[in-house]
């Protein structure tokens, strides 16, 4: 418990970044404990990558035209299971009432937990491409790394936004239904901007078009990350 | 047609407006008098783009269609606008008629975009060749008549009024986003729809007529908020009001001695 200092001259708040920290290695070491999300996000993406060959039927040079869709739908429907469930483990023993609580900025709550989804959102992509390029048959243009960081910027702004609605959803009525609902639009830009990056790593990039979707995606992340800062504490004050 | 006219056709509603903003009882007889101004100007509108207006060198009379897909689209974008401004004002005043106005304006513009997307598709397959393409423009626009469905959603799985309104609040301001969108669609990203026209290439006929309508219209979209909005304030009222304020419960009949 770092958050509460033994003698009182010390008891002071702790500042955004102690705050963040702490509330995102409570995330990651109660995911670490179970092992449970992770697994599960990482089948439920790997049998939707299957479906989408099924429903394809087995033609490999149109799975392979689209493996950059493909592998970006897969993440986003496993990111709704794991933003809701993100949420729902604060629901057990009113652990958000706790964390409400606690002397601790609001935004630190968000920033922290956004960051815990998008480690694992990061972590999924990262176990999800090779697999992807296994079955695809795929090859890498452009050098694997871009395709990481890709990944990895793709998860923030998915994260950004869906912790923002997530918090709202999970506290709802018809929780379930409400989260794509409202989530999904808004991945819209992002789903664009990373399926566009992320076809070109494996098509190669004579266009140079790269540094504009990167571009877009990173405004996208200011915005969202931005937006979730400033509204955050405003709906948690409610829940 | 001067241009000027058309311009002046928004005097009578802008002029209300403002007037409405320093005093607030002529809302009662501002809104009978847009709504007479809307129902004289709607089908002198028809007339206009129907009939009156020249044809289109490429299209031929199919374009005429715009003189009410045009409008409604812009109608159902200031519709959002207004519930991201009603959004704003309830978090920074917290104030009941930001929420309600938020509520009636969120389902107005849904209302006008998804009469202006049908009517965008039906212009589309005698001119593309399909009712629906998957260009920027247009899937931006089914996306955001997607989340405002999600907004009002909310809203209805929420019992709770003060967190619906923060939630919806929060939901509204998030959502600028999209409609910010669907306007720069056309010109940041290559898209089939065109982009926005100026007056100065378009015929000044076709500008009046779509400015009238565009009038038209807009009387239309403030007579639809006022009259939503105060729906959803008579249900705020009522659900913030203790049992006995809502008078006696009605007797079951045979129950009666």
């Amino acid at each position: 418990m770092t958050l509460l200092a033994d003698s009182p001259a010390t008891r002071r708040p702790p500042g955004l970044l102690a705050a963040t920290l702490v509330v995102l290695r409570k995330d990651l070491l109660i995911e670490w404990r179970t092992r449970a999300r992770l697994n599960a996000l990482l089948f439920f993406a790997i049998s939707t990558l299957l479906l989408f060959s099924f429903a394809l039927g087995a033609k490999s040079a149109v799975l392979k035209a689209h493996a950059g869709g493909y592998f970006w739908l897969a993440i986003i429907f496993a990111s709704i299971l794991s933003l809701s469930e993100s949420f729902r483990i604060e629901g057990e023993n009113a652990a958000l009432e706790g964390l409400k609580l606690a002397a601790i900025d609001a935004r630190a709550v968000f920033i922290g937990k956004a960051l815990g989804n998008t480690v694992l959102l990061w972590g999924l992509g990262i176990i999800l491409a090779p697999l992807s390029i296994a079955v695809f048959d795929l090859n890498v243009m452009l050098g694997l790394w871009r395709l990481v960081g890709i990944i990895g910027i793709g998860s923030m702004a998915i994260s950004a936004a869906g912790t923002f609605y997530s918090a709202i959803a999970s506290n709802a009525r018809a929780r379930d239904v409400l989260l794509p609902i409202l989530l999904f639009p808004v991945l819209v830009p992002v789903i664009i901007s990373s399926v566009g990056a992320t076809s070109l790593i494996f098509e190669g990039d004579p266009m140079g078009q790269m540094s504009s979707w990167v571009g877009m995606l990173g405004v996208l992340n200011v915005i969202y990350w931005a937006l979730g800062l400033v509204l955050f504490p405003r709906i948690t004050e409610d829940i | 047609m001067p241009s000027w006219l058309a311009n002046a056709l928004l005097i009578l509603p802008a002029g209300l407006l403002i007037a409405i903003c320093f005093k607030r009882d002529l809302i009662e007889i501002g809104w009978k008098v847009m709504a007479v101004q809307a129902a004289i100007m709607l089908p002198v509108g028809a007339w206009l783009g129907l009939s009156w207006a020249p044809p289109e060198r490429e299209m031929g009379d199919v374009y005429r269609i715009i003189y009410a897909h045009v409008p409604q689209v812009w109608m159902a974008l200031l519709g959002v606008t207004l519930n991201f401004g009603c959004s704003v004002a309830y978090l920074m005043k917290k104030s009941w008629t930001a929420d309600a106005l938020a509520e009636a304006s969120a389902e107005v513009g849904l209302y006008f975009g998804i009469v202006g997307v049908t009517l965008g598709a039906i212009w589309g397959k005698p001119t593309w060749g399909v009712y629906w393409t998957w260009d920027p423009r247009l899937t931006s626009a089914a996306v955001m008549l997607i989340y405002y469905t999600g907004y009002l959603a909310m809203r209805r799985f929420t019992e709770n009024p003060d967190t619906r309104a923060t939630w919806s609040a929060a939901l509204g301001t998030f959502g600028i986003v999209i409609p910010v969108t669907v306007y720069f669609s056309v010109v940041w990203m290559k898209s089939l729809h065109q982009v926005q026209s100026t007056p100065k290439t378009v015929d000044p006929q076709m500008v009046f007529a779509l400015r009238w309508a565009a009038c038209a219209f807009l009387c239309l979209l403030i007579v639809f908020v006022y009259q939503r909005y105060k729906v959803a304030r008579a249900a705020l009222a009522r659900e913030v009001a203790p049992p006995e304020a809502l008078g006696p419960a009605p007797v079951p009949k045979g129950l009666t001695t």
